[in-house]
């Protein structure tokens, strides 16, 4: 082996890195927030008494759960254009990411309401809450509050498919990576740094995440 | 003159679903030994090989599989081996795999109640059977579930072989839509190719996880 490595190329190009930090954390909160919605409704979809609704939620979610992600980006970014839909890489990445994390929200929250004794909500009635302020305050923040730590790690999950977007030009930190290893050719210093940045993420709000929810959900219960 | 997406062109996915499948297992066996080797690390009694246990799986489940995967494949080669792309995604796959399944492992491992462990202890045997024939077959039932979902994800992160350049399945649909101009239906087709590799295994992970549940 005689290889002289040399991280200077890629220290020199921090601000690009930085410009990646933030669009990775961009799109995958975005998508974060947009698929929590979603992933709601689809849950709401999944539980309803209809059958239709309830099929068509079950159907999404296992298509979804069982195709790759990047096979999902690739058919909204090359895909949708036939349709007449024209998406830039980055627009497509959330929608791909949204369209992801629905479904795995849907699934993780659900696991939470069902966890809810039914005694919870017929005490609630008994106490003459209403309907709304029942699923508010009964089912659904203590149900979040059970499923939190994995909503979390589905946050990092999706922080860490981020990379995947790369591959239809989203402007993201493996992107950026990618064309820095165009210019320098210093592969593994880059790759061992992008594998750096993205652990110190990572493992960053695993631990913030971590606390936000144990002072957010810090009120007596269970 | 463009071709069309027909039957032709169906069967060259499929073509290259076979690669899909074959890098699956080839990384799922390979990282299953690896794997087990490292749940076992996990749950030993010596500190420090915990640790580094901890260690590895933290690095490969807090980076994504693409960055351990350009680091395979472009990195080896700097280190003075010659590797082809199906090498370095076995090799890439298979540590990912590794990582992931020692810490599921290591969860049905600490799963069996520990009155096991000890009764088999107790009777004098040696640390390989008990674990062989006392702790292990317990961990396994245990296991399964999350083991079946995992190889779900692995075969999933197989398409990330196309963006190395293998002709598997993802990368057969990216030539295909290339050539048939026609990307809603090509990758509509390796969408539903996929599913049905998959849901199969879903549906036997979670049946396996209720008849699980119901025995408790």
């Amino acid at each position: 082996m005689n290889y002289s490595f040399d991280f200077s190329p890629v220290f020199a190009a921090w601000p690009m890195l930085l410009d990646g930090i933030l669009g990775t954390l961009r799109m995958s909160s975005l998508s974060m927030v947009f698929g929590l919605a979603l992933g709601l409704v689809f849950m709401l979809m999944r539980m309803s008494k209809l059958p239709m609704l309830r099929s068509i939620a079950i159907g999404y979610i296992e298509l979804i759960r069982n195709t790759p992600i990047l096979v999902q980006v690739f058919f909204v970014f090359f895909g949708m254009p036939a349709l007449g839909i024209r998406l830039s890489g980055e627009q497509a990445a959330i929608l791909a990411m949204t369209l992801n994390c629905a479904a795995y929200a849907a699934e993780i929250v659900r696991g939470g309401v069902q966890s809810i004794r039914p005694g919870q909500i017929e005490a609630g009635r008994a106490l003459g809450m209403h309907s709304v302020d029942i699923y508010r305050f009964i089912v659904f923040r203590p149900a979040i509050r059970a499923v939190y730590p994995a909503l979390c790690s589905q946050f990092i999950l999706m922080m860490l498919n981020s990379s995947l977007m790369s591959s239809v030009s989203a402007e993201e930190l493996t992107y950026f990576a990618q064309t820095l290893d165009s210019q320098t050719f210093r592969s593994f210093e880059i790759y061992f740094t992008l594998g750096v940045i993205y652990l110190a993420m990572s493992q960053f709000f695993s631990i913030a995440l971590g606390l936000i929810g144990r002072v957010y959900f810090s009120y007596p219960a269970k | 003159m463009i071709r069309q997406f027909g039957w032709g062109e169906f069967l060259f996915l499929l073509e290259g679903a076979r690669w899909t499948i074959v890098l699956s297992l080839l990384a799922f066996t390979f990282g299953g030994i690896l794997g087990l080797a490292i749940a076992l690390g996990r749950t030993s009694k010596w500190k420090s090989l915990r640790i580094l246990t901890a260690t590895y799986i933290q690095i490969f489940q807090g980076t994504p599989l693409l960055v351990q995967l350009f680091f395979v494949y472009f990195g080896l080669p700097l280190l003075g081996f010659k590797v082809d792309v199906w090498v370095a995604l076995t090799i890439g796959l298979s540590l990912h795999t590794s990582a992931f399944l020692g810490e599921i492992w290591r969860g049905s491992i600490q799963a069996v109640p520990d009155g096991q462990g000890e009764a088999a202890r107790a009777l004098g045997i040696g640390y390989m059977h008990r674990m062989v024939d006392v702790v292990l077959p317990q961990a396994f039932r245990i296991g399964l579930p999350a083991t079946i979902s995992f190889l779900v994800n692995l075969i999933k992160g197989t398409a990330l072989a196309a963006l190395l350049g293998l002709t598997e399945l993802t990368r057969s649909g990216q030539l295909m839509a290339n050539i048939t101009f026609q990307p809603l239906q090509v990758y509509g087709a390796v969408a539903v190719i996929y599913f049905f590799i998959c849901l199969p295994l879903t549906y036997c992970s979670s049946r396996i996880e209720r008849r699980l549940n119901a025995a408790r």
